[in-house]
């Protein structure tokens, strides 16, 4: 039988999805449910003096109105960080009260105040226009870079500052930097980001008072993270009384990991007026309140010998975390970004300070990379100046700085287990022509236009686990996996996995995995996921763990399903377990021609009996039935890594950059679907490139979101990209069976400085911010006209 | 959104009847939806005009191009007729917003809407449209009022765009990145007396620029614009462009166009 692990699979989820079959959580209706609308504050920060619901209790068809008030008489509990940071001064971080509908004081724009909650939307809107709310305005804090300065938002939280964070030795790098023949120094911005899943989030919350058990029908990326977090925090329901079920998601990118005040609201609600509720969000909500990603400010210095060898990396960061500090808005800006800060380089001495910030905006979380970004964009960019200013070939610097032998010590805390930097350098420029760019440029130049070539080396830490590592640095879960394969009586299996797929492609892959494990056709394989009440406990799907993480789980449990085969079938033939192969499906007794099928040990270990004779094919010991359970901690993040390069064409006198040419050569360890893959990289890319050119989230001063529409928030589109050249280095993964290292950020992670290496080469060196937008790079364009003319 | 009454009108006799001050007509209904979803505007009355087929249509003389009120986007843009006698107006309906847009958006909402960053506005200036409406002709030239302000008055409803067919003439957009209306459009358009540059984007409303119809009409080549400072303290500024790239945007989309005839 040949292995379907490697081959391009067609999408079992396709036919779903393409023909309207999926079943997303809006398209979810229950018998006599209401609808809800939040009341939410308009004002970034403010202090409620007074709210009065009765004229919006007098509207038409309203069922309930609830607000902070009673929230806190429920002793419902609020939003959380899940990982504790402690600061540089060994202080635990300060975390404010977050509550799901807020009581005393509102933080963002957007910050829900009341739910109104009515026979249907059109008068629960009515009726949300009536509730009246008597803000006492507050002066905002808004800025990133100056919120330490400003009023203090939280009471008790100092300088608005929840951790002064340090990771590296300061001595260690002072003493690189006395060495240094050159300093090459960098003040940059990440900009602040909305994921903009195509689904916005929604819920639908059902209660039964006959079980007393609520079920939540939500668009979440970890629905049994969200229980344990609703039923340890929030105080919703006890775990067995609250199931919570994720069907088709329609994209996360990080944004749907995070518990949702509307979740907790609905749920207790649903309780409290004994009917269904259902959610969703509007467009506008979604710019609003979901989690944004990145917002860092950094400045950053490389010491560097005079040929090239890099000595010693300081990072000064302040890391926005919005109004609040949500599930991964800790770890994103520290533990995340931090290690990967240094690269894919061997840099003796380095460290990274983060000074986290609350202000009055969306409260900033994990968007697809999380931190890695960040961090690459930051060594990227500071590489890149250095190739210049020294005036090295920017892949001969990377190259005479990669590390030459694996397992790789990296600077601050990652083991890199396997990789091979400098084949995949070399292959990406073979890829995108790297020798032929200077004819390019010339006949760019000849047109009137700029052409700039990037390059970024990257690494990254996904699969994120193991649950010892994690825990010690202070995230407040372990983050194994779990899978659980049943087999039926009559041979098909269903494989239950704890990590959820909202556009990952797991009913295919994983699949594919049990297919090869099992030697059973991928048709008769499902897969299951996205329910608590289906399979076991699971931790769900970010930081490109699914495959690294849970699909090593299954590879486990079907291993353990083998092994009980073997001794079955030792036992039905008379033989030795320890003589029993298993191949494509079959259990044959070596050096025999006796052999059994999977699918007849299955059923003989439901039907364990045979009549008219007290003979079992179960041996002794084995219980009847066919199913077996993994818990898998792995013992090591994974480390995919690459070299990706772009072009640039700039037209100076309208600031239009276009795009040319986009390379991308990754190491993803060994590939399961190279189609799914593609797809995972296209994706990546389109936000990691979204990013460099086109979004960017703003606010004013006064708070108020100015992006917060697509009039105004720029969504790359399919015609802002060239062809992307994609290719693949291998090495595989040593610290898990399969061999995989994970797909789904690499493109989000090595696109912005990719691409901005490529923009501020076309412009001589010039610093430009993200987005490049039009104008910015006219500007540009403008003084590198002047200084030319200058130095003519 | 709130609740109202639709109506649909057989013709435009109806229509303008069943017109009053909380009405609107409802063409592709592309600017009327989203601001009522968003309760920016409220109606009590929503007067369709689809219906009327007399407002759909594309007829071409010798001399001029008239389009229906009520035709699509998309349908200008897919003209053969538009192509052959004004390729630049087909290529400007091309690159109106998205095909969504494109397939129900329509020129006489375009027009009657006036948004500063709309993009026929800038054709029915450079062409020396006439807006015929149920009451009355009116030149474009006298049509545009200000900032989403028209010389229609209420319940008049514009039957058919006439656009004069030029001997050369091209569009130039630079796009809002996000929206893609214009932040700056240049329809330059070169007629057998003189030549138009009509300019969207750039201002509270769609405007001929004088220096540089003037300084064409004499020497109808990029050169002779090449390098006019045009004054910015009337253009827009916002978070997409300032006054000042605005000013500069101009006359590099002038040129581009100048060049592209
Ligand atoms: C996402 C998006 C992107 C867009 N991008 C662009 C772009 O790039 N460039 C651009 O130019 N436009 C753009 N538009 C606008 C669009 O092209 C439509 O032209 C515009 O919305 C109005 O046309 P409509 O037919 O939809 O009018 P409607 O929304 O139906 O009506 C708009 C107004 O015009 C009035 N009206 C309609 N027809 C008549 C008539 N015959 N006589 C008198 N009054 C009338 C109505 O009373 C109403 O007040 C965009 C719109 C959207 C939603």
């Amino acid at each position: 039988m040949a292995s379907l692990v490697g081959s391009r699979v067609e999408r079992k989820e396709d036919k779903r999805f393409l023909t309207g079959k999926g079943r997303y959580t809006a398209d979810i209706n229950l018998a006599n449910q209401t609808y809800a609308i939040f009341v939410r504050s308009p004002h970034a920060r403010a202090s409620i003096k007074k709210l009065n619901i009765d004229k919006a209790l007098k509207s038409s068809g309203v069922v309930s109105i609830l607000t902070g008030k009673e929230i806190a008489d429920d002793k419902i509990g609020g939003l959380i960080a899940g990982w504790a940071i402690r600061s540089e001064d060994g202080t635990e971080m300060k975390c404010p009260g977050n509550p799901p509908l807020a009581k005393d004081n509102v933080n963002f724009v957007g910050d829900p105040v009341a739910v109104v909650i009515a026979e249907s939307l059109a008068e629960a809107k009515e009726a949300a226009e009536k509730v009246e709310v008597d803000y006492k305005v507050l002066k905002a804090v808004t800025s990133t870079a100056d919120a330490m300065n400003g009023d203090t938002i939280h009471e008790g939280i100092d300088k608005n500052l929840c951790f002064d964070w340090l990771l590296g030795d300061r001595q260690k790098v002072k003493e690189a930097f006395d060495k240094a023949d050159k300093v090459i120094s960098i003040d940059i911005i990440n900009n602040r980001l909305i994921p903009n899943a195509m689904e916005p989030r929604a819920c639908v919350a059902d209660y039964n008072a006959a079980s007393e058990e609520i079920t939540l029908y939500t668009t979440s990326q970890n629905p049994h993270l969200s229980r344990l977090i609703m039923s340890a925090f929030g105080n919703v329901a006890p775990e067995h009384k609250l199931r919570v079920v994720a069907p088709d998601v329609g994209g996360g990118f990080g944004s749907k990991i995070n518990v949702y005040n509307e979740d907790i609201v609905c749920s207790w609600a649903a309780k409290k007026i004994n009917r269904a509720i259902k959610w969703v969000a509007e467009r506008s909500e979604s710019f609003l309140t979901d989690i944004h990603g990145r917002d860092h400010v950094t400045h950053a210095e490389l010491a560097v010998t005079k040929d090239g060898k890099f000595l010693g990396f300081k990072n000064e960061t302040i890391a926005n975390l919005g109004a609040y500090a949500r599930v991964f808005g800790t770890v994103t800006p520290t533990y995340l970004f931090g290690p990967c800060a240094t690269g894919v380089y061997e840099i003796p001495a380095a460290y990274t300070n983060v000074k986290a910030v609350y202000t009055n905006t969306a409260p900033v979380d994990a968007y697809r990379g999380a931190g890695r970004p960040e961090a690459t964009y930051t060594i990227e960019r500071l590489v890149e100046k250095a190739s210049m200013e020294l005036g090295i070939d920017k892949t001969e610097l990377r190259i005479k700085n990669f590390p030459t032998a694996f397992p790789f010590k990296q600077t601050l805390v990652h083991t890199v287990d396997s990789g091979d930097y400098v084949a995949g350098m070399e292959k990406a420029k073979q890829m995108a022509d790297y020798k032929g760019f200077e004819a390019r440029r010339k006949e760019s130049e000849a047109k009137g236009k700029l052409r700039g070539i990037g390059v970024t080396s990257y690494f990254e830490a996904c699969g994120i686990a193991p649950s010892a590592a994690v825990m010690s640095l202070g995230c407040g879960v372990g983050l194994w996996e779990s899978a659980e394969v049943r087999f039926n009586p009559t041979g098909q299996v269903t494989v239950y996995t704890g990590s959820h797929s909202h556009g990952q492609s797991h009913q295919t892959t994983f699949a594919q995995i049990a297919a090869d494990e099992l030697g059973v056709p991928i048709e008769n394989i499902d897969i299951v996921h996205g329910d608590t009440d289906k399979g076991t406990f699971g931790m769900g799907t970010y930081g490109s763990r699914s495959l690294a993480v849970g699909g090593i789980a299954i590879v486990n449990a079907c291993k353990k399903i083998v092994e009980k085969g073997k001794r079955v079938t030792a036992k039905m033939l008379e033989a030795n377990p320890e003589d029993v192969e298993f191949k494509d499906g079959e259990f044959i007794v070596s050096k025999s021609n006796k052999k059994k099928t999977i699918g007849e040990v299955a059923f003989a270990c439901y039907l364990p009996g045979v009549r008219d004779e007290m003979k079992s094919p179960l041996p002794e010991g084995d219980e009847p039935g066919l199913k077996e359970t993994s818990f898998y901690d792995p013992s090591n993040f994974s480390f995919p890594a690459g070299t990706h390069i772009a072009e640039v064409e700039i037209d100076p006198e309208t600031g239009h950059v276009k795009l040319e040419k986009y390379t991308a050569c990754d190491d993803f360890g060994r590939i399961i679907n190279p189609m799914v893959v593609e797809g995972q990289v296209h994706g990546g890319l389109a936000q990691g490139i979204g990013q460099a050119l086109y979004e960017n989230a703003e606010y004013d001063e006064t708070g108020q979101l100015m992006t917060g529409s697509y009039m105004d928030y720029t969504m790359p589109r399919a015609d802002n990209f060239p062809e992307f050249n994609i290719g693949y280095t291998c090495t595989h993964a040593t610290t898990n069976p399969l061999g995989v290292k994970g797909c789904g950020e690499a493109g989000a992670i090595a696109a912005p400085p990719t691409v901005m290496n490529a923009v501020i080469d076309a412009l001589g060196g010039q610093e430009v911010t993200m987005p490049a937008t039009a104008e910015k790079v006219w500007k540009a364009c403008k003084n590198l006209k002047k200084s030319n003319a200058k130095a003519a | 959104m709130k609740d109202f009454n639709y109506h649909s009108a057989k013709d435009s006799k109806e229509a303008s009847k069943l017109a009053s001050s909380s009405s609107a007509f409802l063409a592709g209904g592309m600017t009327t939806i989203p601001s009522m979803k968003l309760g920016l505007a409220t109606y009590k009355d929503l007067i369709d005009i689809k219906n009327i087929k007399k407002l759909s249509g594309i007829k071409v003389s010798g001399k001029s191009v008239t389009i229906g009120a009520a035709t699509k986007h998309v349908e200008v843009s897919n003209s053969k007729d538009v192509k052959k006698a004004i390729p630049s107006l087909s290529s400007l309906a091309e690159g109106i917003g998205d095909p969504q847009v494109r397939n129900r958006g329509t020129i006489g909402g375009s027009i009657a809407n006036n948004d500063p960053s709309a993009d026929y506005p800038s054709a029915c200036i450079a062409l020396n449209a006439t807006i015929h409406t149920n009451e009355r002709k009116i030149e474009a030239a006298k049509f545009f009022k200000g900032m989403f302000e028209t010389a229609l008055k209420k319940g008049e409803l514009i039957e058919a765009i006439e656009f004069q067919i030029p001997e050369k003439s091209s569009y130039q957009k630079h796009p809002n990145p996000a929206s893609r209306y214009a932040i700056v459009g240049v329809y330059v358009a070169k007629h057998k007396a003189d030549v138009n540059v009509a300019v969207t984007g750039a201002k509270s409303c769609v405007y001929n620029d004088k220096e540089m119809s003037k300084a064409l009409s004499g020497n109808f080549s990029s050169s002779s614009i090449d390098g006019i400072d045009l004054d910015s303290s009337e253009m827009n500024t916002d978070m997409h462009a300032s006054a000042e790239f605005r000013a500069s945007l101009v006359v590099t989309q002038a040129k581009k166009a100048v060049d592209a005839c």
